[in-house]
């Protein structure tokens, strides 16, 4: 059929509002949930990371928010380790990281982390009034991706209360292997930081031993010695003097007010 | 429903299917079949944005200026194919973050433009309404049987439920890496294919 330019023209600009319509209002339609789930989503992780869910466990809407009761969410100043009054519900690390108004490019590190955030967005967890453990965030390169996740650090602000990531793209099987629960549950009792001051705690080749007998290792992944020493390079930096030495610093001093 | 209703339908399946005989949709299909769940809610994407795109494409057909009907087509698919990538994030979040990309990829899956531009420009609404169900259970019965002997052999499970107990977790299953990457999907995809076509040797194309 032959259609001149003009109805050409028209029909496209017809179709073009059409499907802007469409898409527009499922997209303002469906963000509540979104966001809510990506909120969910977030706090999942930090209850598994901090021991407060059971790896594999499916927490529903409620059973999430209930256990999170005990979280508090808490913007820090990273150089100095001090709580912020930004609000942490409305705060995006992730978006911080990249806006050069609130970071700056990071030092060289083994960890592959570009820039550096001036925030960061911690939880505290209490267990009956008083801070039990604070879960960080970390992140760093493996062999293939960029992994992402947390760690739980004792209220002795020394000792690891847990370890979980929540996106990689690691080798299934191989480095994909930081998802097991039976390696993820190495991880409490291990202790951080060396007689130096500096992070000790590191990812090592074969078994490492109990907590009593290795304090400062973790066995390390079979057939994934990058991923390990991703890990590794992670923790040194994010629990160093650039990440969040100076926020567990605090603990380690005494109880904080 | 008619003879050639059903066999519009269920062509795609076997004699005609897309992945097999047409070689079209490889990528997302290795790159999603690692687990069945992420599998299936991609398979139930897959279908119902080319169930619809075939119907609208369908019902505009005789509208839509010959010059510019790519792009036509191209803008109702990608339409199509954001919302429903907005569904699977308000509802499905935890598979739709792993799916990540590919639900945006279904843009450029060829089934779904191929189906618009071989079948929905030149057929009723009906048939290619069942056209594009019957093209996306046949990518999906492809894209199951893979994620199904992907997660068996490389995580010793289906569905998440564990059927062969890992030796990482204490059990007697040493699992199968390759097939645990997406290039392991290939040779899934070249076995299904050659299966195929030693039992509809018609398939088979001609050497030379």
């Amino acid at each position: 059929m032959r259609h001149d330019a003009l109805y050409t023209i028209l029909f496209s600009g017809a179709v073009c509002v059409v499907c802007a319509v469409l898409v527009s209002s499922a997209a303002v339609s469906l963000k509540e949930d979104q966001l809510r789930n990506a909120a969910l989503d977030k706090q999942r992780n930090v209850l598994f990371a901090a021991g407060l869910a059971q790896l594999g466990e499916r927490l529903d809407t409620g059973e999430t928010l209930r256990r999170f009761e005990r979280v508090r969410p808490l913007v820090i100043d990273l150089a100095t380790g001090e709580p912020t009054d930004i609000d942490p519900a409305t705060f995006d690390q992730a978006k911080a990281a990249k806006d050069p108004e609130t970071s700056r490019i990071a030092p060289d590190n083994r960890a592959s982390v570009q820039r550096l955030p001036l925030h960061a967005l911690v939880y505290e967890v209490l267990q009956d009034g008083e801070l039990s453990m604070a879960v960080v965030p970390i992140e760093g390169y493996g062999l293939w991706s960029t992994l992402y996740g947390f760690l739980a650090v004792g209220a002795d602000g020394n000792s690891v209360r847990g370890i979980t990531y929540y996106q990689h793209g690691e080798t299934p099987g191989l480095g994909g292997e930081v998802d097991n629960p039976k390696w993820k549950a190495l991880w409490p009792g291990r202790k951080i930081y060396g007689d130096s001051g500096r992070p000790a705690i590191r990812v090592v080749k074969g078994t490492a031993g109990s907590p009593e007998e290795a304090p400062y290792e973790v066995d390390g992944l079979t057939g994934a010695t990058i991923t390990s020493n991703g890990i590794t390079a992670m923790l040194d930096f994010w629990l160093g003097e650039e990440g969040f030495q100076n926020y567990l610093r605090k603990f380690q001093e005494g109880p904080a007010q | 429903m008619t003879a050639t209703h059903t066999k519009t339908l269920l062509d795609p399946l076997f004699e005609s299917n897309p992945i097999a005989l047409q070689v079209l949709g490889i990528c997302s299909a290795l790159a999603v079949t690692s687990k069945l769940e992420t599998a299936l809610v991609m398979c139930v994407a897959v279908i119902s944005v080319l169930a619809l795109s075939n119907l609208s494409i369908s019902l505009l057909r005789n509208l839509i200026p010959n010059n510019v009907r790519i792009i036509v087509q191209l803008t109702i698919i990608a339409s199509l194919v954001i919302m429903t990538d907005q569904v699977l994030k308000a509802y499905v979040y935890e598979i739709s973050k792993q799916l990540s990309v590919f639900v945006g990829l279904i843009i450029t899956n060829c089934i779904i433009m191929g189906r618009a531009e071989a079948y929905a420009m030149q057929n009723g609404p009906l048939d290619s309404l069942l056209d594009g169900i019957g093209n996306g259970v046949g990518y999906s019965v492809v894209l199951m049987a893979t994620a199904f002997l992907r997660e068996l052999l490389a995580q010793g499970s289906v569905f998440g439920t564990v059927v062969l107990p890992k030796v990482q977790d204490g059990g007697w299953y040493s699992p199968n890496g390759l097939l645990g990457v997406p290039a392991g999907a290939f040779f899934i995809i070249g076995l299904f294919i050659w299966a195929l076509r030693s039992w509809k040797t018609d398939q088979v194309e001609a050497e030379g």
